[in-house]
């Protein structure tokens, strides 16, 4: 557990940076360090490790002042994945993912293994342990910082803004294999991200600073958007927040409804619905308007519109699967992306009405 | 081509010198030049006292601080180590602002991930900031080291001697092969340290061309 206890931290000129900062952070989760660009959010990781000192205030690690612990040996034991990765330019890839191990003492052959597998863990090919940082992509970089972060296997990670300068697709996929390892892991990680989206999704707990470095709201995802403190908070939290709450709350029971399907070369039957949903191996691929087909089936026919939620998704996946399908019913499939019947909008507001979500 | 082949052994011999009057301030030049310039990034204040006053240390004519290291160093006047002093002088005063600059290339994100992972000043200056500044410093050196070939043939003139013999000795005698041969040793040596020094630069900095 991290625990700031009324830590201000004033810069000389006096730009008051983080202002009487008290904030717990749980063990084993991820805490989200959200808010507008200037509000403190570096400041605030930074005091932890002790790169910046606070002006005021006490900051402790399971209960023991960071203040009291010698800083680089600190350090050694938090790992921190910097905004732009910050890999060392001049180390190869390997080497860079070595550099605590090695820190710590570790045997050049103990420090690679151990480089080897966090690079494995982090999905990283082997055949990138030989290159240099310049010869990687923005994601790839971003994959090398947090296998650095994590290779002498610290309880603590540090994270800033780590996946701010990736384009949107490789954020996703970074964004979901940081969850997927976390759950793994346990560790305690503070994330710090201006973007809402991004502390909602990864945050178990969302801290949200306002600028002047004020704590205006710390809350878990769900209780964020269903009970903004104040105006700041709820303009923070911008549009659809009714929407974006269905991501968050467990999905109602609801009844599944069998669906007459067609295989791609048949014929639709004479009293055929008006939309039929096409299955090749138990795998959902579009839907067919029955009457627009001449003889049998082919891809062309095909209407992609609909998302597909699986089993396990939350209401918004789902709603969104109904929405989104042109015969208004949501495909849903099961874990290996079979389909297994289909969902209606209208019956999954009425259960999130009544509030069994 | 006529009076090298009759003087090959005198060439050599002062070819030489030359390159130990030229290559030993170099190497003690970047030695000082190390923690002055390091200083100078350290603290705001001193990199302008620090650059200007090396930078004005280079306009000093090269005669007169030769003539000059005899009295602040109560040497002998014709000890080669007057000209080996002023030499480390201008070598330094070359390379403060490289050592400087080089140091301030680093990229403030990789100075703060060394930071954050755990890195003490000293090491990190040694595994992460030198590495870093070695091409800025490559080519600080490179200068020093052209410029040094250049200003230790003036040596001939308080009586050290090495290439620039040929030089004075050839133009007063009105000797064209002595002159001829001078100017290209010269020439070649300046080549031959540039090339030496852009290899190990090279050497150093494998990422560079990756
Ligand atoms: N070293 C510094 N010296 C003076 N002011 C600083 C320094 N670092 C940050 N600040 C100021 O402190 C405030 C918070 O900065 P920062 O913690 O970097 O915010 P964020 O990470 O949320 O964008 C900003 O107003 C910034 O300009
Ligand atoms: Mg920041």
């Amino acid at each position: 557990m991290i625990r700031f206890d009324d830590v201000t931290k004033e810069y000389p000129g006096g730009t008051v940076a983080v202002n009487g900062l008290s904030l717990t952070i749980p063990t084993g989760q991820i805490t989200a360090l959200v808010g507008p660009s200037g509000c403190g959010k570096t400041t605030s990781l930074r005091m932890i490790n002790r790169m910046i000192e606070p002006t005021r205030g006490l900051i402790s690690i399971d209960g023991k002042g960071v203040a009291d612990l010698d800083a680089a040996t600190l350090r050694r034991g938090i790992g921190y994945v910097i905004q732009h990765a910050g890999l060392f330019p001049h180390r190869t890839v390997l080497d860079n993912v070595a550099t605590v191990p090695r820190l710590l003492g570790w045997d050049r052959a103990k420090s690679r293994a151990a480089a080897q597998d966090w690079m494995e863990r982090v999905g990283l090919s082997a055949d990138l342990a030989d290159r240099y940082p310049s010869q990687l992509s923005g994601g790839q970089q971003q994959r090398v910082g947090v296998a650095r972060a994590l290779a002498a296997d610290p309880p603590i990670l540090l994270m800033d803004e780590p996946f701010s300068a990736v384009d949107p697709v490789v954020r996703q996929q970074l964004q979901s294999e940081l969850l997927r390892l976390q759950a793994e892991l346990h560790k305690t990680i503070v994330f710090v991200t201006h973007d809402i989206d991004e502390a909602l999704l990864l945050g178990n707990q969302v801290a949200v600073l306002r600028v002047g470095g004020i704590l205006a709201q710390v809350a878990r995802p769900a209780d964020l958007l269903a009970a903004p403190a104040d105006d700041f908070v709820a303009d923070f939290l911008g549009h659809d927040r009714g929407i974006r709450a269905l991501s968050f709350v467990g999905m109602p029971r609801l009844p599944l409804h069998p669906e007459l399907t067609l295989a791609l070369g048949e014929v639709p039957p004479a009293d055929a619905p008006d939309w039929m949903l096409v299955v090749e191996g138990g795998h959902p691929l579009g839907w067919v308007r029955t009457a627009g087909v001449q003889g049998a089936v082919d891809t062309s026919d095909l209407n992609r519109s609909g998302t597909v939620a699986s089993l396990t998704a939350s209401p918004r996946e789902v709603l969104d699967a109904a929405l989104s399908s042109p015969a208004r019913r949501g495909v849903l499939v099961d874990d290996a992306g079979e389909f297994v019947g289909t969902v209606r909008a209208s019956e999954l507001a009425t259960l999130l009405e009544a509030g069994q979500a | 081509m006529g009076w090298l082949s009759t003087h090959g052994g005198d060439v050599w011999t002062l070819l030489l010198q030359h390159v130990w009057l030229a290559a030993v301030p170099l190497v003690i030049g970047l030695l000082v030049a190390l923690p002055l310039g390091w200083a100078a990034r350290r603290w705001r204040a001193a990199y302008p006292i620090l650059v200007t006053t090396s930078g004005l240390l280079y306009t000093v004519p090269s005669l007169a601080l030769f003539i000059l290291m005899p009295l602040i160093l109560g040497t002998r006047i014709l000890d080669p180590i007057n000209v080996v002093a002023a030499m480390t002088v201008y070598t330094v005063a070359l390379l403060v602002r490289s050592v400087a600059d080089g140091l301030g290339a680093v990229p403030e994100d990789v100075r703060a991930a060394a930071t954050a992972m755990g890195y003490r000043g000293f090491r990190r200056l040694l595994a992460v900031d030198l590495p870093l500044a070695v091409p800025v410093l490559t080519a600080g050196l490179r200068v020093a080291a052209v410029s040094n070939v250049s200003i230790v043939s003036v040596a001939s003139l308080i009586g050290v001697a090495q290439l620039g013999n040929l030089l004075t000795d050839g133009y007063n005698r009105a000797i064209n092969g002595e002159l001829i041969t001078g100017i290209v040793a010269c020439l070649l040596l300046a080549l031959a340290f540039d090339w030496i020094i852009r290899g190990i630069g090279r050497a150093l900095t494998p990422w560079t061309r990756a």
